[in-house]
């Protein structure tokens, strides 16, 4: 059970902001908090990045392993991504068994870096069948306040742009070489507050939000994932601007989550 | 410890007394702490100690959830003890282990000895630390930044809980194992420390090790745990320290 | 493990007046020796082998005969007779459960409050989510905080807003004998309600409210440093509106404790209105305790 009801006087206060085109932290319905990105945060991973949007923080870290491919895709490497949404980040969480909460951003996130392509699994593999690279993503969201998706899949390109192959180490090849990367899906999550759609929540904002529409693209102009959440309704023409938006968004963040990177 | 049959051993002690890293048998690894890392928490802490990373967060005093944990006297203390997937070399599947359930136990109590618990009856103190970048002697640097977290809490103790590991690599006592000092020493005694009496609320040991050695690193171990204390209190005093305000907001 | 070595821990909040100008207190952390000097040792203290030592980190306060140490972070601790903002989390029978940013959530009794409540009844009067002022009344030694809302100032309250800060910070909000608080009203002419508990109600134009926040936000930052008011007052002064009119209402005059809420609580229960239609459904639901 939730520990923190939020105030009803606050929620109408965000919509009354709202109507006029105004946010509690006096951003506009466009503007994001401050984003910064900080790749190779921990050593201990293959790759990793520390996102920071506002307040909300998430890690996330990549290993790769050997493995054996799944039966029916030989010729493919394997890529699987986890969400933590861990209670040392927001009074709400619980511990115990993921909940829907940090399935829907381990899917979300998950969707996106397949649909972009952003790995070619097949250059994963090492023997067709028999052997090949399997690639964690596991994501932590270490503070919640608001917009964990944007944050943790921008963390997740981050650590993927800055991984490192441990060849070597596990002698399949005589060096580690840098994980190829060939696309940079960034995802971009706005919220109804009244008849505005605001980008970049705060977690007061999705508490009051009437509906969340997320939109990832990618950098060849694809949009690579769409998902609806909270409870609250789009017109086609509000999912029409929200792309638009997300596309000028992306492009900025992903330059954040490339920065250094070769 | 337990590595044994293992290859390529590393050189751990130096004829001139130095360990792998160039440190002398007394020690201890940079550390860095950062209280109030984490907004949303009650109390948090980050630290950096040797290549550990570890985050701590406290939530509390609070409603006890599940309520049939609710203790009538005093709070409840309970901790989590995780360890990030990619902390470790060989990735670690996410999820309860029990490994870090002991340890989860042992920090909570360690804290149970500390924390003045009556004041709260009815309540919860929520421990949750998470190791992000593992390098030996986690716990004790979790129980550091919890402890740290706990005062940022404003939670009323005893004292502040350093902690340290001390073991025994290539026959001698040493403080503070790194990794291949943990992985290929003899032994390793993690312990945490009341400055304030002197007494220890942790105690572990794996390997072995001789009376007369076991009498020597406890009081190495003390030492340590003396000179992590100067550095924990500095950190919360460069929190909140109380200068003028300065020309930006 | 014995518990021997501490006896006399003092428990339950502070006592006393509002707080002395900052910059005469020191900083102590938990396990800190204090040289008491025949003072008795207070709350954020404790006493063992003859000797007082800090048990929270804090303000090093002496208050003859006792000396304490004030917490600098942490939840809300509950006083007797402190005025404090609440949000409703669960609703029962005969009370309400009420989040008062505290370590328990606080039991409203229905006899507690100026309206004639049946038993059952109690969701027509405050429902999960409603925002309220109350006093706390009596803290007992299961940790049951007691509130009542019966007394001036006192109800539900409605419009406006609910910043939050430490509730360390409340005495630099309120300042010397309501300094503070007459200076932040007096330039944004906002109704402003401060709860104890760090939690703080603001009404009045969306520019006062917006003005309001900012100082609240410089002292939660700023707190503990000396320059506050200044800060504070060039911040008033440069955003002052440039309508000549001035502040729309000038501010009621009052000591540092809170001004009466917006509106009185209602004599009847509110009646459920239909939402208009592109609304999601009202949720009636309470959870679980």
């Amino acid at each position: 059970m939730s520990e923190e009801v939020s105030a009803e006087i606050l929620t109408t206060h965000i919509l009354d902001l709202a109507a006029e085109g105004k946010r509690l932290d006096g951003r506009g319905a466009d503007d994001y908090r401050k984003v910064t990105v900080e790749p190779g945060f921990v050593t201990s991973a293959d790759g990793s990045a520390l996102v920071r949007i506002g307040e909300t923080a998430v890690l996330a870290g990549v290993k790769l392993e050997p493995g054996k491919p799944f039966p029916d895709t030989p010729n493919a490497g394997v890529l699987t991504t986890n969400a933590e949404l861990i209670p040392l980040s927001n009074a709400i969480f619980e511990p115990g068994p993921p909940q829907p909460g940090a399935i829907e951003v381990s899917r979300v996130v998950d969707r996106a870096i397949r649909a972009a392509e952003t790995i070619d699994l097949t250059r994963l593999c090492v023997t067709p069948g028999e052997k090949t690279w399997v690639c964690y993503v596991d994501i932590h969201v270490l503070d919640h306040s608001g917009n964990l998706i944007d944050a943790a899949l921008l963390a997740a390109l981050g650590a993927l742009t800055h991984s490192t192959v441990p060849a070597k180490r596990f002698e399949i090849a005589e060096a580690d070489y840098p994980l190829e990367v060939n696309h940079f899906p960034v995802e971009c999550t706005f919220v109804r507050l009244g008849d505005t759609l605001m980008v970049d929540p705060t977690f007061d904002e999705e508490r009051a939000a009437q509906g969340r529409l997320t939109v990832a693209t990618d950098e060849v102009g694809r949009v690579v994932a769409m998902q609806k959440g909270l409870v609250g309704a789009f017109s086609p023409d509000d999912v029409k601007d929200v792309v638009r938006r997300a596309f000028r968004h992306g492009e900025r963040h992903r330059i954040l989550a490339k920065g250094g990177a070769p | 410890m337990g590595n044994v049959g293992a290859k390529d051993v590393p050189v751990l002690l130096s004829p001139e007394g130095l360990r792998i890293d160039g440190r002398k048998v007394d020690e201890l690894r940079p550390m860095k702490i950062q209280v109030g890392a984490l907004h949303n928490a009650d109390g948090s802490a980050f630290v950096e100690w040797g290549a550990n990373k570890v985050y701590a967060a406290v939530y509390g005093p609070r409603e006890v959830h599940p309520r049939h944990l609710q203790q009538n006297n005093k709070a409840v203390i309970q901790c989590k003890y995780n360890m990030a997937a990619f902390s470790v070399d060989e990735r670690k599947r996410p999820g309860l282990d029990r490994r870090s359930q002991e340890i989860s136990k042992v920090i909570a109590e360690a804290f149970e000895s500390v924390v003045f618990a009556e004041e709260y009856p009815r309540t919860s103190i929520d421990i949750y630390i998470e190791v992000v970048q593992a390098n030996a002697g986690t716990r004790c640097a979790g129980l550091v930044a919890a402890s740290m977290a706990l005062a940022d809490a404003g939670i009323p103790m005893v004292d502040l809980l350093p902690a340290v590991a001390v073991g025994k690599v290539a026959g001698k006592i040493v403080l503070d194992l790194k990794k291949e000092e943990d992985n290929f020493g003899e032994a390793d005694l993690p312990m945490a420390l009341v400055p304030q009496s002197g007494r220890l609320v942790l105690l572990q040991m794996e390997g072995h090790m001789t009376e007369e050695e076991l009498s020597q690193a406890l009081d190495l171990g003390v030492q340590g745990c003396r000179e992590i204390y100067e550095k924990m209190k500095q950190a919360l005093r460069d929190r909140y320290a109380l200068g003028p305000i300065g020309g930006s907001a | 493990m014995s518990r021997g070595h501490r006896p006399g821990h003092r428990t339950r909040g502070h006592e006393g007046s509002p707080s002395p100008p900052p910059g005469d207190r020191t900083l102590v952390l938990p396990g800190e020796e204090i040289r008491a000097q025949g003072l008795k040792p207070g709350p954020g203290t404790y006493r063992t082998g003859g000797k007082v030592y800090a048990s929270v980190l804090g303000l090093l306060s002496p208050r003859p005969p006792m000396v304490q140490v004030i917490p600098l972070s942490g939840r809300y601790i509950p006083k007797p007779d402190d005025v404090v903002l609440g949000t409703v989390t669960d609703v029962q029978g005969t009370f309400w459960l009420l989040d008062i940013g505290a370590p328990r959530w606080a039991p409203l009794h229905m006899t507690g409050t100026p309206w004639q409540v049946e038993i059952g009844e109690t969701d027509r009067f405050l429902r999960v989510g409603d925002a309220v002022v109350v006093q706390v009344e009596s803290l007992e030694a299961t940790g049951r905080i007691g509130v009542t809302m019966n007394g001036e100032g006192l109800g539900k309250l409605e419009g406006g807003t609910i910043v939050r800060i430490s509730p360390a910070r409340v005495p630099r909000v309120v300042g010397r004998n309501g300094s503070m608080i007459d200076t932040i009203r007096r330039h944004t002419g906002a109704e402003v309600v401060v709860g104890q508990n760090g939690r703080i109600w603001v009404g009045g134009t969306p520019d006062a409210i917006h003005r309001v926040s900012e100082v609240l936000r410089i002292v939660e930052e700023n707190g503990q440093r000396s320059g506050l008011t200044e800060r504070v007052e060039s911040y008033l002064l440069a955003t002052m509106p440039t309508d000549p009119k001035g502040p729309e209402e000038p501010a009621p005059e009052h000591a540092h404790r809170d001004a009466p809420p917006r509106t009185l609580p209602p004599s009847e229960p509110d009646e459920v209105t239909v939402e208009a239609e592109d609304d999601p459904p009202e949720s009636t639901e309470t959870g679980e305790p």
